[in-house]
């Protein structure tokens, strides 16, 4: 047997030593003390926001986890994925099924009833979430085994076709999902504690992730996927881990949303939804996580509030009529202009850390990818 | 048993033949060149050996086992790494980064354990970063670690690509003009930069060279190849004395 590796002599090992990153002393503290305003700050708006406001605060800790997860699958990893819809659907009509109170189904089923199996089920809402993941993971793994091998932009198409296919399945297998005409009264257990707890989870997952050997691969895949191959990075099987991941995510997502909403129905998951999320991704940066989180925020509160362009509008002198989807084609063109004029978004791919916020990060980082 | 034997190996792309019945067997510890004109087939013999292209007559065998139509990381993996003619580095990630990814391949810990960090991943991870280092210091790039790959001059690059090859600790290193784009003198650096690597590193090379004056001193073997076929092979003396090189590949030389 040859020698395996060089032993790197000693000057080298204290060399490697020296140029560790120190990582900043206070950076944990001041961690623990955002958490802790979070916390306070939960605790604090339950009984001084009104429902209204409440009601958006738990959308934009939705949409930063939606948001992180296909930021994962197309920002890290440089595969265009346009199937969120079609995940959040799954996770959310999965969930909903699980977790609705069967008094509550019989009400909803009374054109067609519903299968048996799933009549008499309630589930606690923790376990009809992660299910609605898990399924929407396999959905995942079912559209990536075939599409992920190939290489260039057949993903994109995959899975938005996927997204249109399960939107149509979900419309017209009545006695399950009851069709169009949606199902209400899903139980409203979505609050701050559980949509932040999930944007805080999930954020917490992706940058562990996104700075490990793993998300280097990814990295490495987005790159150059003949140089990655060539270093010994298997294409497929790392794609199939951000892909399935992104998918699980959306899952538990779309199951946060129906408890949040109360009711779904299948027009919910059309492409716009998708859209909505992209957005975000690329106004934060594609491949920047507090990007995500800011244009998550911006692009949440956006939306209530150009609620009012789609209004009829009474200028005095002349009365406007409300013109439905006006928001989309103003994201439209927001997502025009940052691809035109800005395409590296808010954050580009850089990251707030606490070295860079207290001015004390290292000249040469171990992992930092996203300087 | 020879280390890498090709066994007439040939490559046709629609029609065009870029490669025919070339063969070549390779011991532990040789550094072979191979040499010829633009276009004749010398990187798609490499894309063959490392997977990218699969060839369409003849067989592969590395260290005894047939790795013909292999994956690229499955070939990388048993010990076959190479750099690129056009150079391939992941240019916005940094020199260090670059490094560390092509260790990859020897990490043991799962995604989860990654996530959790738990102490087997953090002792990788350690030995990554630390085996990564070493490899910049030993390629003289230690002090742009922290630089990105793409804003490096371009001789470091060269030399980042090559560190990043080692990285997957491999037994064979495929070299694919090196040289291309550099000035006599630093040509003949980087040419006492690959003997010394051959040695520390246990290496056995085998070297792309347009131009025949580099790898001639060199080189104990070489291969000449013209419209993808081998019209010569032998020490770097015979093949200046060789007519058919001298008057298929000499005729071209343009090595300033
Ligand atoms: N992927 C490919 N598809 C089609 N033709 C190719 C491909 N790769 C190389 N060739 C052709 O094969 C021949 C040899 O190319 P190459 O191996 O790159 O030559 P060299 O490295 O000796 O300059 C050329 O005619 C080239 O056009
Ligand atoms: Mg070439």
């Amino acid at each position: 047997m040859r020698r395996q590796g060089l032993k790197p002599p000693g000057a080298f090992v204290r060399l490697s030593e020296a140029y560790r990153q120190q990582p900043s002393r206070w950076g944990p503290l001041l961690t623990t003390v955002i958490i802790l305003c979070l916390v306070s700050f939960i605790h604090w708006a339950g009984g001084h926001l009104n429902p209204y406001q409440v009601r958006i605060l738990n959308l934009i800790g939705i949409n930063i986890g939606l948001g992180l997860s296909l930021n994962l699958i197309n920002g890290f990893t440089g595969q265009f994925c346009l199937g969120h819809a079609g995940f959040m659907a799954v996770g959310a009509y999965t969930a909903t099924l699980l977790m609705m109170p069967p008094a509550v189904k019989q009400m909803n089923f009374f054109m067609v009833p519903l299968v048996a199996p799933l009549r008499q089920v309630e589930l606690p809402f923790l376990a009809a979430l992660l299910l609605g993941g898990l399924l929407s993971a396999l959905m995942g793994v079912f559209i990536g085994a075939p599409v992920l091998r190939l290489r260039g932009d057949y993903l994109a198409i995959a899975t938005l076709g996927f997204s249109e296919i399960i939107r149509i399945v979900i419309t017209n297998i009545r006695s399950v999902t009851n069709g169009a005409l949606g199902l209400k009264g899903i139980p409203a257990y979505t609050d701050l504690w559980w949509s932040w707890g999930f944007a805080l989870l999930t954020l917490v997952v992706v940058s562990r992730l996104i700075h490990s050997s793993y998300g280097l691969a990814f990295k490495a895949i987005r790159e150059d996927e003949i140089a990655a191959e060539a270093m010994g990075v298997g294409l497929f099987r790392h794609k199939m881990l951000a892909f399935t991941l992104g998918a699980f995510i959306a899952g538990v997502g779309g199951g946060f949303l129906a408890s949040l909403l109360t009711t779904i129905d299948p027009n919910m998951f059309r492409f716009t939804l998708t859209f909505e999320i992209l957005l975000i991704v690329v106004l934060g940066g594609m491949g920047s996580i507090t990007g995500t989180v800011i244009a998550a925020t911006i692009v949440t509160v956006l939306k209530e509030v150009l609620r009012g362009v789609e209004a009829p509008m009474d200028l005095g002198f002349v009365s406007l009529p409300g013109i439905p989807g006006m928001r989309m084609v103003i994201f439209s063109l927001l997502l025009i202009v940052v691809v035109l004029f800005y395409r590296e978004g808010i954050m580009g791919r850089r990251e707030l850390s606490w070295g860079r916020v207290l001015g004390t990060r290292d000249k040469t980082p171990d992992r930092g990818a996203d300087t | 048993m020879s280390l890498l034997h090709l066994q007439g190996v040939g490559k046709k792309f629609n029609g065009l033949t870029a490669v025919s019945d070339f063969n070549l067997s390779m011991e532990s510890g040789e550094l072979v060149g191979l040499i010829g004109p633009n276009g004749a087939g010398k990187t798609t013999v490499f894309n063959l050996i490392t997977g990218v292209h699969k060839p369409t007559e003849g067989r592969i065998v590395f260290k005894g086992e047939d790795i013909t139509g292999l994956r690229p990381d499955l070939i990388t993996r048993r010990g076959i790494a190479r750099t690129f003619q056009n150079i391939r580095l992941f240019s916005k990630l940094t020199a260090l980064e670059n490094v560390l990814v092509a260790n990859h391949l020897r990490l043991r810990s799962s995604p989860v354990e990654a996530v959790i960090r738990l102490g087997r991943y953090r002792s990788e991870e350690r030995e990554m970063i630390g085996y990564s280092r070493s490899l910049l210091e030993a390629v003289g790039l230690a002090h742009v670690a922290g630089e990105q790959a793409g804003s490096l001059p371009y001789g470091q690059q060269r030399r980042l690509e090559i560190a990043r090859a080692l990285a997957t600790r491999p037994s064979l290193l495929l070299l694919d003009e090196p040289a291309a784009g550099m000035n006599p003198v630093e040509a003949q650096e980087l040419m006492d930069f690959i003997r010394q690597i051959r040695q520390e590193f246990d290496l056995t090379i085998l070297l792309i060279e347009h131009h025949m004056r580099v790898v001639m001193g060199i080189c104990e073997r070489i291969l000449v190849l013209d419209y993808g076929v081998t019209i010569a092979q032998g020490s770097p003396a015979d093949i200046q004395k060789d007519q058919n090189v001298i008057s298929a590949y000499l005729g071209v030389e343009t090595d300033a």
